[in-house]
């Protein structure tokens, strides 16, 4: 496999820490990460593991005191780590955008969103005004929003809430970018706004031909969109996997506990598995494997040496001494 | 609604209506918010009732007309069939004690100056339970070991608890009066799913023990279905269905009922449909609901009869919906 061809996004031994005055936070931890053309790749995990940081440092957003130490980030084979900031600058909304969160807090509330959203054609396409404002129209349509030539003279407090983050993905898609950057889109949304964002996200990743990071902590919806899955848990990647693997063959206890303690939608049981114990401070990690003290299968082992990523066949990997010993063999 | 004389009724909500004046800004002067347009149901002790739905739908403001922190414009709320709105302060301080709220953002809904020792503390020395410190300390501690705090963290400050920890400050404190009804308005949705877990599990156990009855506020269909004995599904202002949790699930009557189902993400890529059904248009505004049945609009199945008439909940065994064409 050569990654500069099938991917299109290679993300190297990352690692991102936070220099802070009560030590350093290594928020993402030696994380590689790749995401192959046409696909929809989730990274899940909890608060605080790290998932956030792994998209910034990608656009090279981390501010201070956070900084990439090491790696490499790779854009169609291009390394993005060595560009200027003028050059990055270029890439950014450019060929790798990102929606948010909060659609609201994301839009600027004194100008009109079609303004917005013709504003990164006109810093990156060379487009006239009266071509931005018809591509705008166009992609105000592709992404559902009614009524579109209306709508660009509206500002974002006279939107609902799904209609702004359509807005926003809007803004993302319209210099067809080839990486889409999504942190948890649908988490401030209504359930049925949800399936229709994630719907919508599906069509334009097949339409336009833009790989998409989905960042989110909800496991129904990487269920319901990804291609391939990393679960990160305090700054690394625990386990890997296609997605139907990784939810009928799950191995890491961190992910099988994730998703044990989903309220099952199907069966009814009265209590829930739970994870013991909080997930660590960044400042104060375990020593060994990270999830030894809340893993209900750690052995002292675990406790002195941290696992590698073993490889468990089938494109699957895992974090975990459990799952070391069988695949070792089959990999040499 | 049918009145069922069970002499175990806690909570009756019986036609409410609650409007909100809207003042001020540019022209809205004289607009009235509908947000809650004739809701009832009922709520045993020792039982959990889900109210679901989107936001905008008056679910959080049901639970504090419930608790009257609002005041209904219309209708009633009783407990333990006293009506709350016709209490004077005495009668209604004493019913306080006996029902309590628990809040979604933890953050926000504990004093940082305060310790967690005052916090939970602080609704004893309001209802003078206990004589003495010494008194109310021990019982401070036995709140905190109940949701699995440790009582020498009791003169920390809340900044100092994670997300988790400081949600079950939060219940310990609704817990301090002993009360027979919790409102529970979002209690996990700022939580990550493993501390999710946590604290489902520490109210079904509080629930065990002390025989609590729960009015449960989410917008998450999983939470709900797994905690709620039944769940009343509104939509903008009105109840569209109210019936056994698992009966609600397998078979929702209402066509919203059916879309909001449908929507919800499931963790098992191997119930990916091709396509959802999905709901359109843009919800309705609650000041300007739409004539009939709130839902046409949106509608797959809306006809002129929708369009022009409300349709009254109608019984289906032990389950109610609102719809002219549910059978």
């Amino acid at each position: 496999m050569n990654p500069n061809d099938s991917q299109t996004l290679l993300i190297k031994n990352l690692s991102t820490h936070f220099f802070t005055g009560k030590g350093v936070a290594a928020a993402v931890d030696d994380v590689t990460l790749s995401i192959p053309r046409k696909s929809i790749v989730g990274v899940v995990g909890e608060s605080g593991c790290g998932k956030s940081v792994t998209a910034l440092s990608v656009l090279r957003l981390v501010s201070r005191p956070g900084r990439i130490v090491s790696g490499s980030v790779m854009l169609d084979g291009e390394e993005l780590l060595g560009k200027s900031p003028g050059e990055m600058r270029q890439i950014r909304g450019n060929k790798i955008s990102m929606i948010f969160q909060e659609p609201m807090t994301s839009l600027n509330p004194v100008y009109t969103v079609g303004r917005q959203v013709m504003e990164a054609m006109r810093i990156h396409g060379n487009t006239s005004e009266t071509e931005a404002r018809d591509r705008a129209v166009e992609m105000f349509s592709a992404v559902g929003i009614p009524e579109p030539e209306h709508r660009l003279r509206s500002f974002p407090h006279q939107l609902s809430g799904g209609l702004r983050q359509r807005v926003m993905i809007a803004m993302a898609m319209v210099c067809r970018p080839r990486l889409m950057i999504a942190d948890e889109p649908t988490t401030a949304l209504d359930v049925t706004i949800e399936a229709q964002i994630l719907n919508l996200m599906k069509e334009l990743e097949e339409k336009f031909d833009t790989s998409i990071m989905m960042i989110t902590h909800n496991m129904g919806v990487v269920a319901e969109i990804c291609d391939y899955v990393y679960v990160m848990y305090a700054g690394r990647i625990m386990e890997q996997a296609d997605i139907f693997e990784l939810f009928d063959n799950t191995k890491h206890p961190y992910t099988l506990g994730l998703l044990g303690s989903i309220p099952r939608y199907g069966g009814v049981r009265r209590r829930l598995y739970n994870i013991k114990g909080m997930v660590p401070s960044l400042l104060d990690l375990p020593k060994g494997c990270r999830f030894s003290p809340r893993c209900e299968q750690a052995t002292p082992e675990c406790e002195s040496r941290e696992p590698e990523l073993y490889d468990a066949g089938a494109g699957h990997y895992v974090r975990c001494f459990l799952h070391a010993n069988a695949n070792r063999g089959e990999k040499q | 609604m049918t009145r069922e004389e069970n002499k175990h009724c806690l909570l009756e909500v019986d036609d409410v209506v609650k409007e909100f004046a809207l003042r001020g800004g540019f022209s809205r002067s004289g607009q009235i918010v509908h947000a809650v347009s004739g809701v009832s149901f009922t709520l045993d002790e020792g039982e959990t009732l889900a109210l679901v739905g989107e936001s905008g739908c008056g679910k959080s403001t049901m639970g504090r007309l419930v608790l009257r922190l609002i005041e209904p414009t219309r209708g009633a709320v009783r407990f333990e069939g006293r009506d709350l709105a016709s209490m004077g302060e005495p009668d209604l301080r004493a019913v306080r004690r006996r029902m309590q709220i628990i809040f979604q953002d933890p953050y926000a809904s504990l004093d940082p100056r305060m310790t967690i020792y005052k916090i939970i503390a602080e609704p004893l020395l309001t209802h003078k339970t206990h004589k003495t410190r010494i008194e109310t300390e021990f019982r401070v501690r036995e709140l905190m070991s109940r949701v699995g705090l440790r009582g020498d963290q009791m003169n920390r400050y809340p900044h100092q608890f994670s997300g988790g920890q400081r949600q079950r400050i939060g219940i310990a404190r609704a817990l301090a009066l002993n009360p027979k009804l919790i409102v529970c308005d979002e209690p996990v949705s700022a939580l990550d799913v493993s501390i999710q877990a946590q604290i489902l599990n520490l109210l079904c156990d509080l629930q065990d023990e002390l025989g609590l009855a729960y009015l449960f506020i989410s917008h998450d269909l999983g939470v709900v279905r797994h905690i709620s004995d039944r769940v009343c599904v509104m939509f903008l202002g009105r109840l569209c269905e109210i019936g056994p949790t698992e009966e609600i699930f397998s078979s929702p009557l209402h066509p919203y009922t059916k879309f909001l189902l449908e929507a919800v993400p499931k963790p098992d890529p191997h119930m990916r449909k091709g396509k959802k059904a999905l709901l359109a248009g843009e919800m309705p505004s609650p000041v300007n609901p739409p004539p009939g049945c709130a839902f046409h609009t949106r509608c797959p199945q809306s006809e002129d009869i929708c369009k022009r008439l409300a349709p009254g909940m109608k019984s289906f065994g032990p389950r109610q919906a609102a719809c002219h064409f549910t059978q």
